[in-house]
């Protein structure tokens, strides 16, 4: 039992859907009509303690259509592929578009918009994996986490998964793209104890490739040593202190500021970052750029979800809000031009000079924030408050572990104002990457 | 008449060409080898939302599900495959995938399905067809309407209609049969305040598993845009919220976000079974403080939680975790309580036929005590009273939590005073419920908005509590 996924043959099955229901939808009155259908197919194996726990294999589809009645549009989506299912789906989205107000933001990408030729981005490459061989690898990364240390005395587990997929994308405007993706990890969950405390954390590796995840032993390696230094932690006194980010850590904030100038935030006026084109929004030595068209790359696309060619562009410039991200929809209703970012940004990266050691060094004294928990992130107004552990920093150096506490201020002000440095430690398993970032000081709340 | 099973069965199974009678020999081709449990999950589902923006319905859609989820279990091991196809042939492969967990094949006899009575909690019908369109549309517009006019400063109204109809059969090679049809309603409304160039938000939502009828009225409407408007009114005048510990008073209803985190994770039966919950060996142990009863229940009527049977197909109950302090009992799903040597409770629970079922919570509450809320605010001397909340979130390892509030208001001196921003509450789930010094006689449950999220998969649940006084709690202000 392996992953089998023939991209080319479901590329044909899907598109042949496509274009079945784009003419459906049309003898049934629709004015223009989209289609987006996936279909994937994966394994995920667990071991605990030495042995196997679950084996899955998942194997999904889904299609959505929205069709267009004059400016009003519908929606449905179904996992039931069938001649009948689909053609219920048609209807459904119709219904709907005949009781919903005109929308004349929701448009089609043109003819002359959309994306002609999709480069290889080669972001599908198959894992020759048997399940038995994944066992094995879940084993084996997590033998090497409990070999590391004696304190390492339980375990949620090893985890090895492979997902291989296609997603297309149609509309009554000529556009018929598709690209296929596969994504392949090995986890490893782990739990320490010493005395009264006990404690747990992980490591993932991530990739397109198989031959770019780390190897078993060294996630394994990894879980144990973030375990183990999780031990024994304390609260720290409620005061001003400065806040180093790991890449972790520091990724969500990206994301919080990336949703601030994101469409949506703004139509609906629920950003703080409201009207600030061309103000400062971090220090003058930032800039933020995104790389969608990366080969290989875990947010790579060469094209948005409004079928447009993406592009490399920067949002940030020398600290200057330079772009927003914006769809075609948003654009619309914002009155502006999209940046090709349906979806999102692709592969964004901030990175700085600095190794995490110079960082904490240069930090003094302060909080390193190594977990994050909670929502706690306003994105009206910025206002920021999340549940934080991680490791408390003394004449420059890591002194011991810190939990049950609280790192609070506000977005604007910690990336515009606060935002000290940012280190070279990016983290390239997500599509948002940066390195550490050193804030000059939050309000930390402890005991 | 024809009973829930033979209505589920038809419904889902007809257009692959099976009917009930089917089962049988279906759940027998996995009782084979050294499989010692095995089941199949049928499942067809329903969704329709509709969305009012700047005052438009411009953005609904619907969506449809179906599926069959196949499972094997030889001790702790689980084999799992599923196909948005109910055919035979398909049920036999995702069997082949499902035993390949373990390596014999030979068939060990019959299986007797044996019909779980199914009670019933909540109606037995789809909400999505019963309502017209237009009808939907029109609620969702004098709530517009009615939150605008109850304040001038309110610049942005979205409001959400979601319907949602599930309907689930269970066959099992312990002899389950069992099946359920899930209505789920839910309106939710966000509006904008803007004064003096100051924004901020304010939410609220309600339901249950009730039809539109019973949801869409003028009173829910009211309530829905008084606690809307008036919060996101008191969050323009909020002011800096205090840092560090304090005594904090708790409303009823939903701050029971609380016990959800604090203590229902780390009661779940995987991660007891595993060794991995702070509360794993501490049965018949003092967690929580005298008078503090804690009980997850899925047999209350028409609630978001409840479930007539499980996903395993196992009949809901009534399960007391913690009594008077003690902690008295775990939820459990069929693996880990077999595995654990107990009888499982009915918490067997998974978001779709895609999904392996786990032991999840129901509708998880504090009994109420009979102290007054107001003798709680003044007995603080300097502190803060959360009235709402966001989520949480728990590491039930070391059993730290959080869980963020929306609306708060300062205690000073014994009185509520200024309303302060929102701000993330932290603390330790034994030391948090020992630290538990006054239990109100206002028991509420929320209003049927929970989402609960656990490895991946969500579903949806309920949590209630009368108001709470905990005398130490990390509050993450930035004053």
């Amino acid at each position: 039992m392996s992953v089998k996924f023939n991209p080319q043959q479901e590329k044909n099955r899907l598109e042949e859907l496509a274009h079945r229901i784009l003419d459906q939808a049309k003898r049934v009155g629709a004015d223009a009509c989209e289609v987006a259908a996936s279909a994937s197919v994966g394994l995920e194996v667990q071991a605990r303690l030495g042995q196997s726990e679950k084996l899955e294999m998942m194997r999904d589809q889904s299609l959505s259509v929205t069709v267009f009645v004059g400016e009003s549009r519908g929606s449905a989506t179904t996992t039931d592929l069938s001649d009948l299912a689909l053609q219920g789906t048609v209807d459904a989205a119709l219904a709907i578009a005949k009781v919903t107000a005109p929308d004349p933001s929701a448009v089609l990408a043109s003819g002359d918009q959309i994306i002609r030729n999709v480069p290889d981005l080669q972001l599908d490459h198959p894992w020759e994996i048997s399940a038995k061989q994944a066992i094995d690898l879940a084993i084996e990364v997590e033998a090497a986490g409990r070999d590391e240390d004696p304190r390492i005395t339980n375990s949620e587990g090893g985890s090895v998964s492979s997902t291989r997929g296609i997603s297309i994308h149609a509309t009554s405007e000529g556009l018929m793209v598709s690209q296929p993706t596969s994504i392949h990890g090995i986890s490893c969950v782990l739990l320490a104890e010493d005395g009264e405390s006990r404690e747990r954390s992980y490591a993932y590796t991530q990739a397109r490739r198989p031959d770019q995840l780390v190897s078993p032993e060294a996630v394994g390696r990894e879980a144990a040593h973030k375990t183990i230094a999780r031990l024994n932690p304390r609260k720290c006194q409620t005061a001003e202190a400065p806040v180093l980010f790991i890449p972790e850590t520091a990724s969500g904030l990206l994301s919080s500021f990336i949703s601030a100038i994101g469409g949506v935030s703004l139509y609906r006026k629920s950003s703080y970052l409201l009207d600030r084109l061309e103000t400062q929004v971090f220090p003058e030595w930032v800039t933020l750029e995104e790389n969608p068209l990366l080969p290989c790359a875990i947010g790579s696309s060469a094209y948005d979800g409004d079928g447009l060619p993406t592009r490399s562009q920067a949002f940030v410039t020398d600290g200057l809000l330079s772009s927003y991200v914006l769809s075609l929809y948003s654009a619309n209703r914002l009155g502006l031009q999209t940046t090709h970012n349906a979806g999102g940004v692709r592969n964004l990266v901030l990175t700085g000079e600095k190794s995490f050691e110079e960082l904490v060094s240069e930090m003094g004294r302060g909080l390193v924030v190594t977990e994050l928990m909670g929502q706690g992130v306003n994105l009206v107004n910025g206002d920021y408050s999340r549940g934080a552990s991680g490791f408390w920093v003394e004449n420059g150096e890591i002194s011991h572990p810190v939990h049950e506490v609280t790192v609070a201020s506000n977005l604007d002000r910690m990336l515009r104002d606060d935002l000290q440095a940012v280190g070279s430690d990016i983290d390239l398993r997500r599509s948002i990457s940066t390195g550490s970032i050193l804030f000059e000081k939050m309000m930390v709340a402890g005991s | 008449m024809p009973t829930l099973l033979q209505n589920v069965g038809e419904s889902i199974l007809k257009q692959g060409g099976l009917t009930v009678d089917d089962l049988e020999p279906l759940v027998g081709e996995l009782a084979i080898g050294g499989v010692d449990f095995a089941d199949l999950f049928f499942e067809r589902s329903e969704a329709e939302t509709f969305s009012l923006e700047d005052g438009e319905v411009k953005d609904a859609s619907y969506h449809r599900d179906a599926g069959i989820g196949v499972r094997a279990c030889v001790g702790d091991k689980q084999g799992f495959a599923y196909s948005s196809e109910i055919t035979a042939s398909r049920i036999l492969e995702a069997r082949d995938v499902a035993v390949a967990i373990q390596d014999g094949r030979a068939p060990r006899g019959g299986i007797n399905l044996d019909q779980v009575s199914t009670p019933k909690l909540y109606i037995a019908k789809n909400p999505i067809p019963e309502t017209a369109a237009s009808e939907k549309i029109t609620f969702l517009h004098e709530i517009d309407a009615k939150a605008r006019a109850r304040s001038v400063h309110v610049t942005q109204v979205q409001a959400t209609l979601s319907i949602s109809y599930r309907e689930v059969l269970i066959a099992a090679t312990d002899g389950t049969l069992g099946a359920d049809i899930r209505p789920l309603v839910r309106l939710s409304l966000s509006v904008l305040a803007e004064k003096n160039g100051r924004r901020e938000r304010g939410s609220a939502g309600l339901g249950g598993r009730y039809d539109l009828a019973r949801l869409l009225t003028e009173q829910h409407a009211e309530q829905l845009v008084s606690e809307a408007v008036d919060q996101a009114i008191v969050n323009l005048e909020s002011v800096d919220c205090p840092a560090g510990e304090m005594p904090v008073v708790l409303g009823a209803g939903w701050p029971g976000v609380l016990l959800h985190e604090a203590v229902g994770h780390g009661l779940e039966g995987d991660f007891n079974r595993k060794g991995s919950s702070f509360y794993s060996g501490k049965i018949g142990q003092r967690v929580a403080s005298k008078g503090v009863t804690v009980v997850d229940d899925g047999t209350l009527l028409d609630r978001r939680g409840s479930l007539n049977v499980d996903d395993e197909g196992h009949i809901s109950q009534r399960n007391v975790l913690i009594d008077d302090g003690i902690l008295v009992g775990y939820m459990q799903d069929k693996l880990n309580a077999r595995l654990m040597g107990v009888l499982a409770t009915g918490n067997g629970r998974r978001e779709s036929y895609a999904h392996l079922p786990m032991p999840r919570m129901t509708n998880t509450f504090m009994e109420p005590g009979d102290a007054n809320q107001l003798d709680m605010i003044e007995s603080v001397e300097r502190g803060i009273f959360a009235v709402n909340f966001g989520g949480g979130q728990v590491d039930i390892t070391s059993g730290q939590f959080v869980f963020a509030a929306s609306e708060a208001y300062l205690i000073e001196k014994g009185k509520v005073t200024a309303p302060v921003k929102g701000a993330t509450l932290i603390g330790n789930g034994p030391q948090v419920m020992s630290a538990i010094s006054m239990i109100g006689d206002d028991f509420a449950l929320d209003a049927g908005i929970g989402v609960c999220g656990k490895d991946g998969q969500s579903v949806p649940v309920g949590v209630g509590q009368p108001s709470l006084k905990i005398d130490c709690l990390t509050v993450g202000g930035t004053a």
